[in-house]
Order: C-alpha cells, then sequence, then structure tokens
C-alpha cells in the first residue's frame, strides 16, 4: 500500500545506499550529528589536556605520557609544542568541525525538507557529497594528530609566517598541509551544502509557505548559508596563497624575515593580508556558529512557552541586519595590527551596531517566554540557558568592540571568556536545545528527562564558573597562549583561579559523556514516541510518521495555511500549519 | 458563496507564495548563480590582494615590456600587448558562439547546439594555448613564481610580486577556463546524443553558458588588473 502512495521515491535501498552513501536528508543530518559528536568529544578531551597545563603547570603527567606519547608529554611535561598544537586544533574543530560542519550540517539536512514540506533537499546528491566531503576533511584533520612532527600549532587563525614557513615551529611542517588540506576540503563541503540549502528554502516551499510563514529555524538557516557561500571563498583565496607562500617560493604574506640570524629572501608580502583575507571569514564565521543556534532556540522557546514568537519580522529583519553587518566588520580582530586609527573607528561604528539587532533579538526572546506557560523540558533549559549566555557574552562585545578598550584586552583571557560565552558554549547550547527538541524526530524515542536536568544544571554553572573568572584574569592581564605562564612573577596571582578554572572545566567535561551516554542509550532503547507530534508544535516535520520515509510524507505533500506561530490563540493551545484559517477566526495576516 | 467569492476573486498566486519556484528558476540555474557569487567573492579576494599588495610598493615592471611578444616574433621586434588583445578577443569570441548555443538550445535546435558548443570549446581551447604559450615564453625569460626578472619602470630591480600574482592569479582563471571546456566538452557529447532532448529542454547549456560568461567576466579584471595598469 505504502509503495502505491510513493511509487515515485520507491527504490530498493542496499545497506550501503541507506546508510553510508545516503542521499536522504534524514539520514545525511545523522551522519553530520555523529561526526559532530565525535569531534566535541575530541575537542572537549584537547582542552581538557591544555587545562592541566593551565591549572597545575607543575603536576607530573607521566601517565599521560603513555598514551600521548613523547611528542605531547616528556619528562612528565606537557611540552610546549602540544600545548600549542592543542589549543589550535581545540579551536579550529570546534568552530569548523563542531559548530559549523556539526550544527549547520545537522539541523540544515534534518529541519530544511520538513519544515518546508519538501520530499527532500534540491540535489540530494550534493548534499551527500558535502557530507563525504566533511567527512573526508575531518579523517585529514584527525590524521594530522598523528604524525611524527605533531599537528598544526600556530593558532586556529593560522597567521603567518607561523602557518607559511616550514622551520617556524614543529607544526608548520607536515602539520600544517594536513590543515590546510583538511580546510580545503571543508570549504568544498560548507561550499555543496551551503547552495543546496538556499536553493531549497527558495525554490520548493510548499504550497502556501510564503517566505513571511517560514518557521525561524530556516530563516536562521537560509542566512547562515549565504553568509558561509560569500565568506568561506574569501578564506580558500587566503589559503591558496598560503600554500604558494609554503610550497612554490612566493612572498604573497613574507617579508623581511630573519631565521636564527639569517635573512630569508622573501621580500614585498604582508602578514597583514592574511589576517584580512582571514577574518573577512572569520567574523562572518562566528555568525555562521550563531545563526542557527539562533533559529533554533526561537523555534523552542516558542513551541515550550506556548505563545507565538515575540516579534517574528524584527526577528527575521535582524538576522538580515546581522548578516550584512557580519561582512563590515572583520578588521575589529585586528586594532592591534597597526591598522589606521580613523579605519579603527569606522569599525568600532560597524561592530557596536550589532548590538542593536542582537539586542532586538534578546528582548523578543525574552517578551516570547513572559507570562508563557512554560514547559521546562531539556531543551527548553538549554534555550533559555543559550539566552542567558548570548546576553553576558554580548555585552562584553560592548567593551571589546571600542578600538581603545581592545588594545589593552587583545589577546588577554577577557577575549577568552567573550567569545567563549557568546558564541561557542551558547551556539553549543543552541545544539543541545535543537537535538533534545528533535530528537524524538530523529529516532522516534524520547531521551531520558532526567539525566538531561543533570546535564544542563551541570553544563550552565559550569559553563559560567569557567569563564567568568576568566573576565578578571584577562582584565588584570593574563595573556592567551602562553604555554607556562607560571614563569612569569606577575601572572603568578593567577595560579589559584587557573586551577579553579581547570577543576571545573574537567567536571563539566565529564558531564557532556552522560549526554553522550543519554544520546547514544536512548536511540537503542529510549522510551518510544507514541504520537507524532510530542510537543503539540506547529511545524511541518510533525506531521510526518513517527518513523521516517524515504520522501517524509505518504501521499501529498501538506499544504500550509498559516504561520507557524499560532500557540494560545482563540482558546487553543496550538494551531498545526497545516489547518486551514476558521470562518470565525480573524485572519492576522500571517 | 464561497465558489462564487472565488471566481470572482480568483486567489491569486503569489510570487513567494511556496507550491512552486519564485520567479519560476530551476533549482539548478538557481544554484548556478549562487556559486558565480561564492566564486567571485573568491576571485575579488584574490584581487583585492594583488591591489593592496601592489599599491604598496612601488615594485612592479612595465606590462609594455614584459607582455610585448608573440609567437614566431622576428628578433628585435616588440608587440606590446598585441598577443594578449587577441587572446582576450578568441575569449569574448568564445562567449558569443555560447550565447548562439544556449539560443539554439532554446529552439530546440540539436545540430545548431552542438555547432556552436564546438566553437566555443575551440575558443576556450585556443585561450588556454595562447595562455600556455604566453606562461612558457615568460618562464624562459627567466619568470616564475618567486622569480622575477623584469625591472621596474625605473629601471631598479623589481621584487617577486608581480609574478607571484601574475601566475597565480591567471593561473587560478585558467583553471576556470579549462573546467569551462571541460564541463563543454562534456555538454556537447550529452548533446549529440540526444539527452537534452529526451529531457525536453537544454538547461544544462543555459547554465553552463552561465558559468562560462562568468570566466569570461572575471577575464576582463584580470586583464585589466596586469597588463593595462
Amino acid at each position: 500500500m505504502s509503495h502505491n502512495l510513493d511509487a515515485t521515491h520507491h527504490h530498493e535501498e542496499t545497506f550501503i545506499t541507506k546508510y553510508i552513501f545516503s542521499q536522504d536528508h534524514k539520514m545525511i543530518s545523522k551522519q553530520f550529528l555523529i561526526t559532530g559528536m565525535v569531534w566535541a568529544v575530541i575537542g572537549g578531551i584537547l582542552s581538557v589536556i591544555f587545562r592541566l597545563q593551565l591549572g597545575y603547570p607543575d603536576a607530573n603527567y607521566a601517565w599521560l605520557e603513555n598514551i600521548l606519547g613523547k611528542w605531547w608529554v616528556e619528562g612528565g611535561h606537557i611540552t610546549a609544542q602540544a600545548y600549542y598544537a592543542l589549543v589550535t586544533i581545540h579551536g579550529t574543530v570546534l568552530v569548523f568541525f563542531v559548530l559549523t560542519g556539526g550544527l549547520s550540517g545537522t539541523f540544515a539536512n534534518l529541519l530544511i525538507p520538513f519544515q518546508i514540506g519538501a520530499r527532500d533537499m534540491a540535489s540530494p546528491f550534493m548534499n551527500m557529497l558535502s557530507y563525504w566531503f566533511f567527512f573526508v576533511a575531518s579523517i585529514v584533520m584527525l590524521a594530522s594528530l598523528f604524525i611524527q612532527t605533531g599537528p598544526f600549532s600556530g593558532g586556529w587563525t593560522a597567521y603567518p609566517p607561523l602557518s607559511a614557513l616550514h622551520q617556524a615551529s614543529p607544526g608548520s611542517g607536515v602539520g600544517m598541509d594536513y590543515w590546510i588540506t583538511a580546510m580545503a576540503l571543508f570549504i568544498v563541503s560548507s561550499l555543496l551544502g551551503g547552495l543546496n540549502y538556499i536553493v531549497t528554502i527558495l525554490n520548493m516551499r510548499t504550497k502556501g509557505l510564503s517566505m513571511t510563514r517560514l518557521p525561524l529555524p530556516m530563516w536562521a538557516i537560509l542566512f547562515t548559508a549565504i553568509l558561509g557561500v560569500l565568506s568561506f571563498p574569501v578564506l580558500l583565496s587566503g589559503c591558496i596563497l598560503l600554500i604558494f607562500d609554503r610550497h612554490f617560493g612566493t612572498s604573497f604574506y613574507l617579508s623581511d624575515i630573519f631565521v636564527a640570524g639569517t635573512a630569508l629572501p622573501n621580500e614585498g608580502g604582508s602578514a597583514i593580508l592574511f589576517q584580512h583575507l582571514f577574518w573577512f571569514l572569520g567574523h562572518p564565521e562566528v555568525y555562521i556558529i550563531i545563526l542557527p543556534a539562533m533559529g533554533l532556540v526561537s523555534e523552542v522557546l516558542a513551541v515550550n512557552a506556548r505563545k507565538p514568537i515575540f516579534g517574528y519580522l524584527a526577528m527575521v529583519v535582524s538576522m538580515f541586519a546581522i548578516l550584512l553587518l557580519a561582512f563590515l566588520v572583520w578588521a575589529h580582530h585586528m586594532f592591534v595590527t597597526g591598522l589606521n586609527p580613523f579605519l579603527g573607528s569606522i569599525f568600532v561604528l560597524l561592530t557596536l551596531l550589532i548590538a542593536v539587532p542582537s539586542a532586538v533579538k534578546v528582548f523578543n526572546w525574552l517578551t516570547t517566554i513572559w507570562r508563557g506557560s512554560i514547559h521546562f523540558t531539556p531543551a527548553m533549559l538549554f534555550a533559555i540557558g543559550f539566552v542567558s549566555l548570548f546576553i553576558s557574552g554580548g555585552l562584553t562585545g560592548i567593551w571589546l568592540g571600542n578600538s581603545s578598550l581592545d588594545i589593552h584586552l587583545h589577546d588577554t583571557y577577557f577575549v577568552i571568556a567573550h567569545f567563549h560565552i557568546v558564541m561557542a558554549v551558547s551556539a553549543m547550547f543552541g545544539m543541545f536545545a535543537g537535538i533534545y527538541h528533535w530528537f524524538p524526530k530523529m529516532y522516534g524515542r524520547y531521551m531520558n528527562n532526567t539525566l538531561g536536568y543533570i546535564h544542563f544544571w551541570v553544563t550552565i554553572i559550569g559553563a559560567y564558573l569557567i569563564f567568568w573568572p576568566m573576565h578578571y584574569q584577562g582584565l588584570a592581564g593574563m595573556p592567551r597562549r602562553y604555554y607556562d605562564y607560571s614563569t612569569w612573577e606577575s601572572f603568578k596571582q593567577f595560579a589559584d583561579l587557573n586551577r579553579f578554572i581547570s577543576t571545573v572545566a574537567a567536571v563539566v567535561f565529564l558531564t557532556q559523556l552522560i549526554f553522550i551516554f543519554n544520546f547514544f542509550y536512548s536511540v537503542i532503547f529510549g522510551r518510544v514516541l507514541k504520537t507524532p507530534n510530542p510537543w503539540k508544535a506547529n511545524t511541518l516535520e510533525w506531521t510526518t510518521p513517527i518513523h521516517g520515509i524515504h520522501g517524509n510524507w505518504p501521499g501529498e505533500i501538506p499544504e500550509v495555511y498559516r504561520w507557524p506561530y499560532d500557540y494560545s490563540k482563540g482558546g487553543r493551545d496550538y494551531i498545526p500549519q497545516t489547518e486551514p484559517i476558521g470562518p470565525n477566526e480573524i485572519d492576522d495576516g500571517h | 458563496m464561497v465558489s462564487t467569492a472565488s471566481t470572482l476573486n480568483p486567489p491569486k498566486e503569489k510570487l513567494w507564495g511556496g507550491g512552486h519556484s519564485p520567479f519560476n528558476i530551476e533549482y539548478g540555474k538557481l544554484m548556478m548563480w549562487f556559486f558565480l557569487l561564492s566564486d567571485a567573492f573568491t576571485f575579488g579576494a584574490f584581487l583585492i590582494s594583488y591591489g593592496t599588495t601592489r599599491f604598496a610598493s612601488r615594485n612592479w615592471p612595465n606590462p609594455n615590456v614584459v607582455f610585448s611578444a608573440y609567437p614566431f616574433m622576428p628578433e628585435g621586434k616588440h608587440a606590446p600587448l598585441v598577443f594578449v588583445s587577441i587572446m582576450t578577443f578568441i575569449l569574448i569570441i568564445s562567449s558569443v558562439t555560447m550565447v548562439l548555443a544556449v539560443q539554439a538550445g532554446k529552439q530546440m535546435q540539436k545540430k545548431t547546439v552542438a555547432y556552436f558548443l564546438l566553437l566555443t570549446i575551440i575558443g576556450g581551447a585556443m585561450f588556454l594555448g595562447c595562455q600556455a604559450w604566453e606562461w612558457h615564453h615568460l618562464f624562459h625569460e627567466g619568470a616564475w613564481w618567486g622569480r622575477n626578472p623584469f625591472p621596474n619602470a625605473d629601471g631598479t630591480m623589481a621584487g617577486t610580486d608581480f609574478t607571484n600574482f601574475f601566475f597565480t592569479i591567471t593561473g587560478f582563471h585558467g583553471f576556470h577556463v579549462f573546467t569551462g571546456v571541460v564541463i563543454n566538452i562534456v555538454m556537447l557529447i550529452m548533446t549529440l546524443s540526444g539527452t537534452f532532448e529526451k529531457r525536453g529542454h537544454y538547461l544544462m547549456i543555459e547554465k553552463t553558458g552561465l558559468y562560462w560568461h562568468f570566466v569570461d567576466l572575471v577575464w576582463v579584471f584580470v586583464f585589466t588588473c596586469f597588463y593595462l595598469i
């Protein structure tokens, strides 16, 4: 019977086409999610190891030497080269492989066809390629951890000359070649995915689903994809020039360099040029990370507060404003590079302007849950946690956006605290909210709530305990990327706080294992879903069968008659998008 | 009642209302436009890097001196920019033949499509041949990545910025032309085997055409940056 309804989409699936080289958006989203989770654990372990060094620089880590080998730990001490490699790969992995690939890849693939009412993405084949490029990039990046000279260790920003000269540091040789190859593959993956997301949302919405009826995650993913498609190519150009500097004797980024007293022949280039190219991607990149999280959180907040999202249009417009401003503020990462102060002041102005759309969004989230009948599911808690973190981190952004203050705070732990709270941890919270919320859609089972609550409370308290003290450290002058700060008399004052932070970091990391356990346990043994719409939500994905089928809907794709946020309207708890406007209902134009 | 109302006011199909593609564009074509936008940023980044580097230094040879040769040029002769003008002309003409192929595709004329695609492929191949000759010539003059034999306009020795950017950017553009030629060859094979006739449309040719024109357009900027100024 079912193959009658779905005749056009029925074809034999082998194990390989169903689970490995799958072209089904639901499977691809799971592939992205699992890969992202593996990376998150690896990135987390890396951070715990360098936090050990920061918290207890004089402790004996001989036990770690047996596990990691001499390159990483020698004579009971984490080596300097290992420390720099750890922070570099932690940054690269979390920014690109977890919070870009993992977050966008998972939720764009899962939600786009579901929420716009499409059978699949515009090009399922390109979608599959996008994952496999991501996978190969992951393998190359992972492999770089195991090569003899170690992975790249010049920071995730890969500034030359550390990234351009083989002899600059142990990781600048083969390690950097692996890094750059992995990033090139990642850019291809991001391009293939991004193009697909854009055209699918623009072209394949079901009947009645006008742009102003799109659920907010769709707008967020659309803008994210546009950002990615327009900013990653600039990094690609930067990387191509870097490859030429590394292997073909050019000097795009090199000039007047002495290594061990000998002058290198390179002349005429500028290391600052790379920073411009890098941050032209690098800044939009933080919005590529945060926008999908914002979209997911908006949806989760509205559903669990049983209230329409406050200021739908303002939400869309503010995301669009963020999209535009994202391209105009990159030099605020470069205030101390000798940037013309007048130019700096323009970048200050544009940077501070971002506070406006950000604040609009925050107030809209708060007014959305204001006086709602809130269901405190783990997803809702993480969504609220996201808003809290976004406010806390956003406020310090106003400090750092001022070039005069930034000169003092640049490259201190204040910056680390700022971007981790506003962009890294909060995006992680958005991702957790998304996973807890859409897990039933992905696997047809519920995750365990109790474990979810433990996970949430330890993580939110831990996140603040880790990053809040870093503000004070940074203000007092604790610098980033110092292998052994305790060799400086003036930095010894930070030892107590560092020990505290490192201990909390280890606890928070272990708590994430509860989440991992909860996830995989629930995939197999979780409480089975009885209704296709467990959260009583309006969007289209909850009208599909509990166990996903190829083509998503048996029979016709449903038509849409209203926006997705008709909660607590006209005496009704929720009205799905598929329900026509009733005869006595006032059509409020959505 | 309801039916009367709807006949009086037939429901307008909203452009962005869902259920159909806005502006009636097939997804692949939309994707191509976004890809070209993306690629424009790649080239833009290259050319802006070129611009900032060039205007930060006085080290740059006179293009009229560097690009003054052509194949089989007699000893002692100079013909500034003649060869590159021919190259550019060939590439622009290949855009014209591409347009004609797309046009023929809209009229479902298989033979004409194949004919003009073939001309486009020949044009692209000729451009690549010219580029290969020019690179070969410059290499024999001593120019390569990291090596620049050409003095500045004032006679002083120049750094390597000129050759570094020239080979990288024209090389990247040449790679795009090469990809375009390969795609056009695939299109030619698909045309001749009747694939598009079976589909009932030549949309693929149209998308290839967009790419080809973009590559031509980029050349105009590359040409301006390295040969004219």
